[in-house]
């Protein structure tokens, strides 16, 4: 549920927070990416690190077979190897929520669906939230909305925060992640700003991009939206998730994403209910280096199906 | 005014660092390790990089990446390339001549005459660039309205052990034929004698060759080969330097079903014609039926 804050105390809320040393952010997550982790450690991120992924497509050309192909995948991400775990969700454009709902069902895999007029957002609310209700009654138990960042850069922060709550509202069972698109709100300290906002507005999750912008998801700012979720659980609120998308390509930036969730946020976080790594490619180089791991030999891609 | 007065310092020597030659750039090993390397005789020369199998790791990455990009050149121009190669070591001449002395121990004279053969290793292979299709494919004559006909298309990332013994013309020996057909190669240059090869790369950097189509690791064989020769996104081996190991490479190998090229085999590096024989093995067949109209 939205907290109820007291009309026109948001602006006050969101400019009330601390300003973000943005030295010190990107140092700390510099010095956190140099943590090595190896063998029986390694082994465990990658597995988690698995656990974690929502397996992600949403290109103009995606076809109900890519999709079904994604879906058989989630669910048993490496065929030579039963003991590789199944991803968190898939994630997919809303169209394509009835083609892989049947797949899914039953295996415990997440669907995910972009929503809200992903990625711009820049439609009207009744269409976002019609987006919303359509992807849900076609079986999605997660939602990805985007906020209206040029709402948000122009200070106008109720309209985004009624937003998110309206599409809240829509969205029934299934979890909200919201995806501030962090690439476009410049500073670290409108990343705080909007993520606190999210939060407020009944977010589950907050997810860094769409993928669709440059720089996606980056360890910096990951970190500060790991400490606003930290932040806001430690003041009373809800214990929400946070979702890096796009950008996450190798083992080596997964394992990276895990060391700050642990050291920033907290070991309850290093779960797949409160962390998810959006990602396409970064699977099969999760499965490749759990084969070496586990043949002691380097595995080639050619090995792992393409999509 | 005279250039020196007397009382000036001897110039402090300006010494090269003999580093690993990975996706078109010269880092130091991943291990930060180096190994002392002599001469034939036992003087110390320089120390090389000591590469760990990380490196081996990065290298076929950088490998792979340059496959499509230089197998898609068109054969013209990759031997125009390889000329180029011949090209940047002549103007390296006195350089390799003195590495190959050092490490072979043999006269200037002799040296000369050996880096002579190694850039017309060179030219002659950029010869065979264009040649290749007509030689190893053919037009097929089958019993039907077809067109059949067979190509010559590269293996793909190619795994070279260069064989000791001669350190400057065996290295191009064996990697200017797994390169000529359009194949990426990761080379683990001698233990003994890695200097030539660190030259060598140094002139294949200036040679308009992309980086990553060769990768040049210096170090222990034992070390570097095994996991080259275990490496599931690696085409092919060659075993030339591979000396006693060859029975446990080919056995790793095989778990990924590489083309290997065992010791032994043609490895008369003298030979100024050694025609496909070093090529073919790095080759893949592919054979296409267009139907005939009338």
């Amino acid at each position: 549920m939205p907290d109820t804050l007291p009309s026109g105390s948001l602006r006050a809320c969101l400019h009330g927070l601390p300003g973000v040393d943005e030295v010190g952010v990107r140092r700390r997550a510099a010095d956190l990416a140099t943590r090595s982790i190896k063998t029986t450690a390694k082994r465990q991120a990658i597995d988690l690190a698995i656990r974690m992924v929502d397996l992600t497509t949403l290109e103009g050309a995606d076809t109900p077979g890519k999709v079904r192909a994604l879906a058989a995948k989630a669910m048993r991400p490496d065929p030579a190897d039963p003991t590789a775990p199944a991803v968190a969700a898939i994630c997919v454009y809303p169209d394509m929520i009835p083609v892989a709902a049947p797949v899914l069902a039953g295996s415990g895999v997440g669907l995910a669906s972009v929503a809200t007029g992903f990625p711009a957002g820049r439609t009207s609310l009744e269409v976002k939230l019609a987006d919303t209700r359509t992807a849900v009654a076609a079986g999605a138990t997660e939602i990805d909305m985007v906020i209206d960042r040029g709402a948000f850069l122009a200070g106008d922060y109720r309209k985004v925060f009624d937003e998110i709550a309206a599409v809240k509202e829509c969205c029934g069972p299934a979890h909200l992640k919201v995806i501030l698109e962090t690439g476009e709100l410049v500073t670290y300290d409108n990343v705080r700003r909007a993520s606190w906002l999210a939060l407020h507005a009944g977010a589950d999750f907050i997810k860094t991009s769409t993928g669709k912008v440059a720089p996606a998801a980056t360890l910096p700012v990951t970190l500060v939206m790991l400490e606003a979720v930290r932040d806001y659980h430690a003041a009373g609120g809800r214990q929400a998730g946070v979702k890096p998308a796009g950008g996450i390509r190798t083992t080596k930036d997964a394992i990276r994403y895990l060391v700050l969730v642990k050291e920033v946020a907290g070991e309850s976080w290093l779960d797949p209910a409160r962390f998810r790594l959006g990602a396409s490619t970064l699977l099969n180089d999760l499965l490749m280096q759990r084969t070496k791991l586990g043949t002691g030999h380097y595995a080639g891609p050619d090995y792992y199906t393409l999509d | 005014m005279a250039d020196r007065t007397p009382s000036a310092p001897a110039r402090v020597a300006v010494r090269r660092t003999y580093k690993l030659y990975l996706g078109g750039a010269f880092p130091r090993s991943e291990s930060g390790r180096s190994y002392p390397v002599t001469s034939s005789r036992g003087v110390h020369l320089a120390n090389a990089a000591l590469a760990s199998r990380k490196d081996v790791r990065d290298a076929v990455v950088a490998a792979r990446k340059a496959f499509p990009g230089w197998s898609g050149r068109t054969a013209c121009n990759r031997g125009q390339i390889l000329y180029r190669i011949a090209e940047m070591m002549e103007g390296r001449r006195a350089q390799f001549a003195g590495e190959v002395a050092a490490a072979q121990g043999m006269s200037e004279a002799r040296a000369q005459g050996v880096v002579s053969a190694a850039i017309d290793r060179w030219v002659y292979y950029a010869g065979w660039a264009d040649k290749l299709g007509q030689v190893l494919g053919a037009a097929n004559p089958v019993s039907g309205p077809y067109f059949n006909h067979s190509q010559p298309e590269p293996t793909g990332v190619a795994g070279i052990l260069a064989p000791a013994g001669s350190p400057l013309l065996g290295l191009v020996a064996v990697l200017a034929p797994v390169i000529t057909a359009g194949n990426t190669a990761v080379l683990v240059a001698g233990e003994r004698a890695p200097l030539p090869a660190v030259t060598l790369a140094e002139a294949l950097a200036t040679s308009d060759l992309p980086g990553g189509v060769v990768n040049v690791l210096t170090g222990r064989l034992s070390e570097l080969a095994p996991p080259l020769a275990g490496h599931a996104d690696v085409n092919a081996l060659d075993l030339a330097g591979a000396g006693e190991l060859a029975g446990e490479l080919e056995e790793l190998a095989a778990g990924t079903l590489k083309r290997v090229v065992r010791p032994g085999l043609h490895d008369d590096w003298s030979a100024a014609d050694p025609g496909v024989a070093r090529i073919r093995p790095f080759v893949e067949t592919k054979t296409v039926w267009h139907p005939m109209g009338v």
